[in-house]
């Protein structure tokens, strides 16, 4: 018997996310992350510059919601569902991070050097963490959709355009991690 | 009503996030190693177990809670967008080592640098915004 409290699997996870898509047609939605990125640049004021971002926001309350529930499951996660925050990756990534400079790997969730509070205050780390999020959020409304709405939904429905897009998400990754990856780190 | 249960959906979204580890920027790192089938499983089995569901909605016509139609958006067609966005989006994937579900659990997990990456990816939604007209779609 597996404790909720170890890191889930991947049979008991992937169909759970199954389920989170599931529930969310069930109430008439759609599972989609990314689209509540363009909704805060709309409550923000972006309509006033570009009219991509002039509908009513109020319409996509239900999945800022959704998004709310994420950020409290993290902390349910963090605070009652865990008794350590070790990830147990393979050896060998572990040996391949750590010639990188990555010392935390195999023994934190995350890279202390990208998220702990001192990288805040490290232009490199800062650096990183705002060209990924800003590469992620233009992207993401490039190709119409992320990992939840391309790789789960659309693939779901099998949508030619998700399967593209899932194409698309890997040539980056792999081109970042094997490519770039040695180049800034 | 409503509102409690799009929670309760979030919430069971951002633990699942979190327990099988897809918030880590670990895990994807090494995904994109080949080094684990764990992050294939999880998006594996999400997709087979979506698939049905979703089949099995369309074939029976199944009805929401609410008793209204099920509809499913096709995607307009196109290959420049999709296959250059998703470059963009897994580039940055890769390097912020979290996708737009995630960065809000891991907000809540109380990794304060995530801000930035959820605030670099609406600054990137806003640029699109700005672009949008002027890239191939």
């Amino acid at each position: 018997m597996i404790s909720i409290y170890e890191p889930w699997p991947w049979y008991v996870s992937g169909p759970l996310i199954a389920l989170v898509m599931f529930l969310l047609l069930m109430v008439g939605k759609n599972f989609g992350m990314s689209s509540n990125l363009r909704t805060l640049c709309t409550i923000c004021g972006a309509g006033n510059t570009s009219g991509f971002f002039k509908f009513d926001w109020k319409t996509q309350k239900w999945n800022l919601v959704v998004i709310l529930g994420a950020v409290i499951g993290g902390y349910i996660g963090v605070h009652f569902l865990s008794s350590d925050l070790i990830v147990a990756i393979h050896p060998d990534t572990v040996t391949d991070l750590k010639a990188l400079g990555f010392q935390s790997a195999g023994s934190a969730y995350l890279p202390s050097k990208l998220f702990e509070i001192s990288a805040l205050t490290n232009i490199k780390s800062l650096l990183i963490l705002s060209i990924g999020g800003m590469l992620v959020g233009f992207g993401a409304r490039y190709a119409g959709g992320c990992t939840s709405g391309h790789a789960i939904s659309g693939l779901s429905n099998l949508q030619l355009p998700s399967l593209i897009a899932v194409i698309g998400f890997f040539i980056g990754g792999l081109t970042m991690i094997h490519l770039i990856f040695p180049l800034i780190f | 009503m409503r509102t409690i249960i799009y929670l309760f959906i979030g919430i069971l979204f951002g633990i699942t996030m979190f327990k099988s580890e897809a918030a880590s920027w670990f895990r994807i790192y090494e995904m994109f190693k080949f080094e684990s089938f764990h992050m294939y499983g999880i998006i594996g089995t999400a997709l087979a177990v979506g698939l049905v569901v979703v089949q099995l909605i369309k074939r029976y016509k199944i009805n929401s809670f609410y008793g209204e139609p099920i509809i499913f958006m096709s995607k307009e067609r196109s290959i420049a967008r999709y296959l250059i966005g998703g470059i963009i989006f897994g580039l940055g994937w890769a390097l912020a080592g979290a996708c737009p579900g995630p960065m809000f659990t891991l907000a809540g997990a109380g990794y304060a640098p995530i801000l930035v990456v959820i605030v670099a990816s609406l600054l990137g939604t806003f640029l699109y915004g700005l672009l949008k007209d002027q890239l191939p779609h």
